[in-house]
């Protein structure tokens, strides 16, 4: 019976290579809810809990091709149909002068998705999250590395779960109160 | 490879970070620069001066609003005066910030980490006061151009901050910062999930500002490229242009960094490296710059057109024959002492060269614009540039406004990446090996 009060374990370690190899050893012994925290970038380390792709690259060209249809569709639906005039005789769809505008939106649209969307995935902003409620856990920022067992992992159970995360040697092994 | 903080054995460069730094020191050092270090007489003192500075522009600025351009002293045939010279040296500037965060970062130089920062912020502010001339102009060609780079500028700047805030956010006690930090991180917890997509996402945002900040100095000089004035119809305009900018950029990057790495004892961060690598741009760039002189020249010449030959002349031995010299000298002879090591190690002689660099830049832009527009094809209509004191106010109080935003930078936010350092650090080297490989086995 899992206990609704109780969102995971954390287990915090005090360098990338162990955090790592107990993130995979996490990994190998069945746990799929789970998560790990670092201070700056690891590759490996979210390779080691099974997160390989993200969306992001996929909704920035999304938002790019959309950016640049409508700076185009914007440019030649003013010159041609609402507002067409005679400039020296060119055509009113004379596209080779809307390239710069077309250019600057798939710009500006491409990179507002990457990073909104990015900010979405992640589900930020996210004021409160249950990991904040243990105290060791602001030295995330600072030095130190943490894996997390969710509750809701099938696997899960308070006393093995505890048991095995203490057998990775971490430097403390902490509840993490939903 | 050898880490960046490593000295390889026969190697002569400095290192990007002085050896002996740990996760924990990185943090407390730049995050104490916000947190703990108390308001000091100078950053007060040269605040003021800003604020004065500013003060002056506003009045100026008003008072343009009030009037109209009839207080610049733009008038036929010189149309385009300070604002434009102003407009394209600023934009110039900010494009050294993108070239260091963006071109830097997909060239994996990471040396990059720990200037990349304040370089970005000087992109902002710099951009900031080059957007108010096209504001007290209205060029609108330039719009979309430069309202895209400020967004993208503004954006990078802001997802590089967001795990340094939370850092921030962690490391204060006091109630009000952690929540203002914290309200700024968005609740930023370091995940590995997160930080996949994050880094995807800045890469992507590097990839994408590479051509965008190409492309913006490049519309620019399409402003003096489409016209037909002589020294403005050429097509070397946009990568001259563009090298220029990245000249002048770097020459403001050195103005701040030398101060700043000294004042607030960040030499750690801030080495002799990142200031070498500088100059070198520094020459490289002002090199492809003379390569534009030089072959405006010889178009000149070759070109066989009267009108271009007469400008020229006109050049150097016109009126503005000073402007011209002065230009050559600051841009040209003085920064080839930058070829020795002695200088380019020199924080002193570095710091004066890119004073020099930024005014012969500023020259570049007022001979292009001004130069150009007072003799053109027809005799009648030949005359003179005077600038107001109008002029003088609103370009001098856009450098207050912009050093004003530097000191509230340095003292609101971390002046140099936290996440960014730590990953230069050799703690943080992989050590196990890759997860693949061992499946494969």
């Amino acid at each position: 019976m899992k206990d609704p009060r109780i969102f995971g374990l954390m287990a915090e370690f005090g360098d990338v290579n162990s955090a790592i190899t107990a993130a995979r050893d996490t990994y190998a012994a069945g746990y799929r809810k789970l998560d790990a925290y670092s201070p700056f970038p690891v590759e490996e380390l979210s390779e080691a809990i099974g997160f390989h792709k993200n969306g992001v690259p996929l909704i920035c060209l999304i938002g790019g091709l959309l950016g640049g249809t409508a700076a185009f569709t914007l440019q030649w639906w003013i010159n041609t149909i609402s507002y067409p005039i005679n400039i020296g005789g060119r055509p009113p769809n004379s596209w080779p002068s809307f390239i710069i505008v077309t250019f600057e939106m798939t710009i500006l649209f491409s990179g507002l998705s990457a990073v909104f969307g990015m900010l979405a995935l992640n589900g930020l902003p996210m004021p409160y999250h249950p990991v904040f409620n243990v105290p060791q856990f602001d030295a995330v920022t600072k030095d130190k590395f943490f894996i997390v067992i969710f509750s809701s992992d099938k696997k899960y159970d308070p006393v093995a779960t505890r048991q095995f995360l203490e057998g990775l040697n971490p430097l403390s092994v902490a509840e993490v109160p939903s | 490879m050898a880490r960046p903080t490593e000295v390889e054995p026969g190697e002569q460069k400095a290192p990007v970070i002085q050896p002996g730094h740990t996760f924990a020191s990185i943090t407390e050092k730049i995050g104490a620069i916000v947190l703990k270090r108390p308001i000091m007489g100078g950053w007060v003192f040269g605040m003021f001066i800003c604020f004065l500075i500013l003060q002056w522009f506003l009045f100026a600025v008003c008072w343009l609003f009030y009037k109209g351009v009839g207080v610049w002293g733009v008038n036929i045939p010189v149309g385009w005066g300070f604002a434009i010279v102003n407009f394209v040296w600023w934009i110039g500037i900010g494009h050294a910030g993108t070239l260091i965060s963006a071109i830097l970062l997909l060239l994996r130089q990471s040396w990059r980490n720990s200037i990349n920062r304040f370089a970005e912020a000087m992109t902002l502010f710099a951009v900031a006061c080059a957007g108010m001339f096209p504001i007290f102009h209205l060029l609108v060609w330039d719009v979309f151009a430069v309202t895209t780079y400020l967004t993208i500028s503004l954006v990078f700047w802001f997802v590089g901050l967001i795990p340094d805030l939370a850092s921030l956010r962690d490391q204060t006690s006091n109630k009000a910062l952690k929540f203002i930090f914290g309200s700024l991180a968005m609740g930023w917890r370091n995940s590995v999930r997160h930080w996949n997509r994050y880094e995807t996402a800045y890469l992507l945002l590097g990839g994408l500002a590479t051509p965008l900040v190409l492309s913006v100095h490049t519309v620019v000089s399409f402003d003096f490229s489409v016209g037909i004035v002589p020294g403005w119809h050429t097509t070397i305009f946009p990568p001259y242009f563009v090298a220029g900018a990245i000249y002048s950029g770097f020459a403001m990057v050195l103005v701040l960094a030398i101060p700043i790495r000294k004042f607030y004892g960040i030499t750690d961060f801030i080495t002799m490296r990142h200031l070498e690598n500088s100059a070198m741009v520094m020459l490289a760039t002002g090199w492809i710059v003379c390569y534009g002189y030089a072959f405006e020249a010889f178009m000149n010449w070759y070109g066989g057109d009267p009108y271009e030959s007469f400008l020229r002349w006109n050049r150097l031995h016109g009126p503005y024959a000073w402007s011209y010299f002065l230009l050559l000298f600051s841009n040209l002879v003085v920064p080839q002492i930058l070829w020795f090591k002695k200088i380019r190690t020199n924080p002193v002689w570095l710091f004066f060269i890119s004073l020099d660099v930024l005014v012969g830049m500023w020259l570049e832009r007022f001979v292009i614009v001004v130069v150009s527009l007072t003799r053109d094809f027809l005799n009648s209509s030949f005359g003179q540039y005077y600038p107001t004191q109008f002029d003088w106010a609103i370009f001098i109080g856009t450098l207050g406004f912009f050093a004003a935003c530097m000191f509230l930078f340095m003292r609101v936010l971390p002046a140099v990446s936290i996440s960014e350092l730590k990953v230069l650090l050799p703690q943080a080297e992989v050590k196990v090996e890759h997860h693949e490989a061992e499946v494969h086995q």
